[in-house]
């Protein structure tokens, strides 16, 4: 780690006082670069209790009842090693938990926002350094609180992610139900906070710390994305901490948001006040819709600088892509309802969320053939961060293609909450994102530690995720189509669902081997810290801002003032002297005239 | 190494539609019965053939774009392509065409949804009355309403079935009671109320392409018409609690001589159990 601090006594930019201290340069640090590696490292090691989390409810789906082999008898030493339907509920909402709120939306927004946006955009940090600091110790009351509800006596709160009440509101009504939901609700209110603290400054800094020349659109994809996912938080977050805030009020004040008057769960106290539980479903959405494109318009951005990079080649329509990422997601905002088609909801009011849930299929169409267009008629190096952004485009399609089923609400009907759900987002999610977010970790590593990760073991790394993915996740929409429900301990016992274990069990072994797969990754990634192939400032030829800086880059990031001359994406353009034509290089003295499209 | 690449993603919509394929044969090996199950209500093929349009659309354009990757990636790979780059930014053109199709088809797909869903949902079945103006279809219509069979309220971690007794109305003294055992006369319209008596729990169907979340606080109805005799599931499909996956219901579609004489005998124990018990007080 010494490394990343290499060129910090070229800046003076820290007040004299706090001068170079341990704690202040990397615990409490004030650097953009080591904010984003705190979340990188820290999203990293969620992200594998997540995996962890997932195989447990995989085992159980693949041989329910039995004992789990290896960690069973240490956890549950009571059930003699066995998976308790209580504990499975705590295990599927503490999967989606920590994925969803600890890796997808900080390894993004956390990790390279936090690292990319100032590089990219030629500024010397974030606007708000200590607000950037904040943000990321905000995420360990987080931690530990949801890691608190986890191991709350006697189980950890299973109201399932979208905690709908009355399951979450009502102590009685499911043993995590108790002191462990509070626990995990002000966990996601502590998250909340670091990403509002986040989105604040991604759109100041980015809105107002641009090298001179960078116009908005001149600004690389990347920045687009993490500029309209700050503005989505920004939006959307505060309706899903008051709604938190008003669960936490029906839990411990009494109030009557949520429950209907009257209701019993279980002998508990008759609620009063005359709420209603379809309220939380309409708030929670109303975040949690927009929080489905804070984990994927990033990704988005990055997989698009990677392409346009390893392609050689401009990026295909790149107005284009900056109005449908917009489009996205400003259409985000009305399409909440589709979660909701059965929920009880008037039924009315599912036409119109049906036709606005389909047309947002339309920007997304738009992205994909983007990037059709933009390795059209490229010089494609077959690069390990390219592989993964390459499959992010094949595992998106069908992601987003399965949207659509869903959208229907006549065909919502039938897959409502069963395992065709379950397959469309695990594409959009780890297809998708957790895919791009590898391209991403293998495509700036070299900025960021100034050594090069392994190609070799990286390509083995592709290959085993992507054929274990595809194992894992596409044999659900088959599962889907038959209607096996999400959520269920066992869903064998019913009919029409029995003849289905010899699909889950394969299922459940190509999950094993996709997450043992990630030990190859962990291993390629701590090792190169220390044994990589040490870079210059460009190893992959790339004309975008951070990459003239120094790898690492010191405090203050840039060793010049950098002037920006042109779009991130001048690959091939007859002026360039090299395979690619820096932002920063100022153009001959008669240039080409290069028509716009 | 580009062409093992390109055929790697060459295998995403081989294999892709090579698992359908063998899905959608449900009658053969190896994936014997793993399709949408035995749809056994009138109006449930009207789902089964949404599901099928837009899996034929999808499909195509899932191939479609996925060849397309597979062939660029092949023909354009950097060890085999030596010429210079196609250095272009994009055409207006083909963003143009490629927003209006697509927005085309889907918002065709949408509007093709809507009578199912209306006939699922909204239009609950009922007599329609004329008016005061004494004419059909006009807008002083009157509905009458058809009364539910039978009210199933579902609770932490069983359904609750209660029957109209012999008043046709339910929540009388007359009604018939059961527990996860629901009972329905075959080719007939029936009108179901649901209702919580708890949580949220979701009350599906799948023989009959029939879900609806149980919410408490609310009074809802589905309707669908069996149209063959036989046992099936009920599933709840929204998470209840810790007992989810147990909450099991049977539905047991029956001709309507079957159906009566099954209520009958119902009746008939309900009331041998009450005086039994009021004879041991």
């Amino acid at each position: 780690m010494s490394s990343i601090t290499a060129g910090s006594h070229a800046h003076e930019h820290e007040s004299s006082a706090t001068h170079a201290s341990f704690i202040s340069t990397y615990v409490f640090s004030r650097d953009h670069k080591i904010i984003g590696l705190q979340f990188l490292f820290s999203t990293l090691l969620w992200f594998f209790v997540g995996g962890l989390l997932a195989l447990g409810i995989r085992w159980q789906l693949a041989y329910p009842w039995t004992n789990m082999p290896i960690i069973g008898k240490m956890l549950f030493p009571g059930e003699g090693g066995q998976i308790s339907p209580e504990f499975y509920t705590t295990l599927f909402t503490m999967h989606a938990t920590v994925m969803i709120f600890f890796v997808i939306i900080p390894i993004l927004a956390g990790a390279f926002g936090n690292y990319l946006i100032p590089l990219m955009i030629g500024a010397d940090d974030m606007a708000f350094p200590t607000l950037n600091m904040l943000s990321y110790w905000f995420m360990w009351p987080a931690f530990f609180l949801i890691g608190a509800s986890f191991f709350t006596a006697p189980y950890g709160a299973g109201g399932g992610w979208t905690s709908y009440p009355p399951l979450s509101v009502v102590n009685e009504a499911a043993p995590g139900s108790a002191s462990a939901q509070t626990l995990w609700l002000l966990g996601i209110t502590f998250v909340g906070i670091s990403s509002m603290m986040g989105s604040v400054n991604y759109m100041t800094t980015i809105i107002q710390m641009r090298a001179p020349g960078m116009t908005m659109f001149r600004l690389p994809l990347t920045i687009w994305g993490m500029f309209i996912t700050a503005i989505l938080q920004a939006f959307a977050l505060p309706v899903l901490t008051a709604a938190g805030f008003m669960q936490v009020m029906d839990r411990l004040l009494g109030t009557g948001f949520f429950l209907p008057e009257g209701l019993i769960v279980n002998n508990s106290i008759p609620a009063s006040g005359g709420g209603q539980p379809l309220l939380w479903q309409h708030l929670f959405w109303f975040y949690s819709h927009p929080a489905v494109y804070i984990m994927i318009l990033p990704a988005m951005g990055m997989v698009s600088d990677i392409i346009s990079c390893f392609a050689r080649k401009p990026i295909f329509g790149y107005k284009p892509m900056v109005y449908s990422i917009s489009g996205i997601a400003g259409l985000g905002f009305i399409v909440w309802g589709h979660h909701m088609f059965v929920s009880g909801m008037n039924p009315v009011l599912g036409m119109t969320f049906m036709v606005s849930t389909m047309m947002i299929a339309l920007p997304s169409a738009v992205k994909v053939f983007n990037w059709l267009g933009t390795i059209w008629g490229g010089k494609i190096e077959f690069t390990t961060p390219m592989l993964f952004s390459l499959s992010f485009v094949s595992m998106f399609i069908i992601g987003g293609l399965s949207g659509i089923f869903m959208a229907a609400t006549p065909v919502d009907i039938f897959i409502h909450d069963t395992y065709f759900i379950v397959a469309h987002f695990h594409y959009v999610l780890f297809g998708g994102t957790a895919m791009a977010v590898f391209g991403a970790i293998y495509f700036w590593y070299p900025k960021m530690f100034g050594r090069m990760m392994n190609e070799q073991l990286g390509k083995v790394h592709f290959f085993l995720t992507f054929i274990f993915l595809n194992g894992t996740f596409f044999t659900m929409h088959v599962l889907g189509a038959v209607g096996f429900p999400r959520r269920l301990a066992d869903p064998y016992h019913y009919d029409t669902f029995q003849h289905l274990m010899p699909m889950n069990r394969f299922m459940t072994w190509c999950a094993i081997g996709m997450v043992a797969t990630q030990v190859i990754f962990a291993f390629n990634f701590i090792s190169s810290l220390f044994f990589g192939k040490p870079v210059g400032r460009n190893p992959w030829g790339c004309n975008s801002l951070e990459w003239s800086a120094p790898s690492p880059p010191g405090h203050g990031n840039f060793d010049f003032q950098p002037v920006v001359y042109r779009g991130p994406y001048e690959y091939g353009h007859p002026d360039a002297t090299k395979n690619h034509y820096p932002q920063i290089e100022p153009p001959p003295e008669n240039p080409t005239e290069v028509p716009e499209h | 190494m580009g062409r093992f690449w390109s055929l790697l993603f060459l295998a995403v919509p081989v294999l892709g539609v090579g698992v359908f394929a063998a899905a959608m044969m449900t009658d053969s090996w190896p994936l014997h019965n793993h399709w949408l199950p035995r749809d056994v209500s009138e109006k449930g093929y009207v789902i089964d053939n949404l599901f099928n349009t837009i899996l034929y659309l999808t499909g195509v354009i899932f191939v479609g774009t996925s060849l397309a990757l597979f062939w660029f990636l092949w023909k354009y790979d950097g060890e085999k392509n030596l010429g210079p780059v196609r250095f272009l930014h994009g055409s207006h053109t083909l963003e143009v065409v490629w927003s209006i199709i697509p927005a085309a088809t889907l918002l065709f797909i949408a509007i093709y949804q809507m009578n199912a869903w209306a006939d699922a949902k909204i239009d609950r079945p009922g007599t329609r009355l004329a008016g005061a103006d004494g004419r059909m279809n006009t807008e002083d219509d009157l509905v009458e309403f058809q009364l539910p069979i039978a009210q199933v309220t579902g609770r932490q971690f069983e359904w609750r079935i209660r029957y109209a007794g012999r008043d046709g109305v339910v929540g009388t003294s007359d009604d018939v009671h059961t527990v996860n055992d629901l009972h329905l006369p075959v080719d007939e319209e029936v009108v179901l109320q649901i209702k919580s008596d708890d949580v949220l729990h979701s009350f599906f169907l799948p023989n009959c392409r029939l879900k609806q979340d149980v919410v408490p606080g609310m009074k809802q109805m589905v309707w669908f018409k069996p149209k063959e005799v036989g046992s099936f599931d009920i599933v709840c499909a929204e998470l209840c609690g810790w007992g989810h996956y147990k909450m099991k219901g049977r539905m047991t579609i029956q001709s309507r001589k079957d159906f009566d004489q099954w209520l009958t005998d119902q009746e008939r124990i309900q009331q041998e159990s009450s005086f039994a018990l009021s004879e041991e007080e």
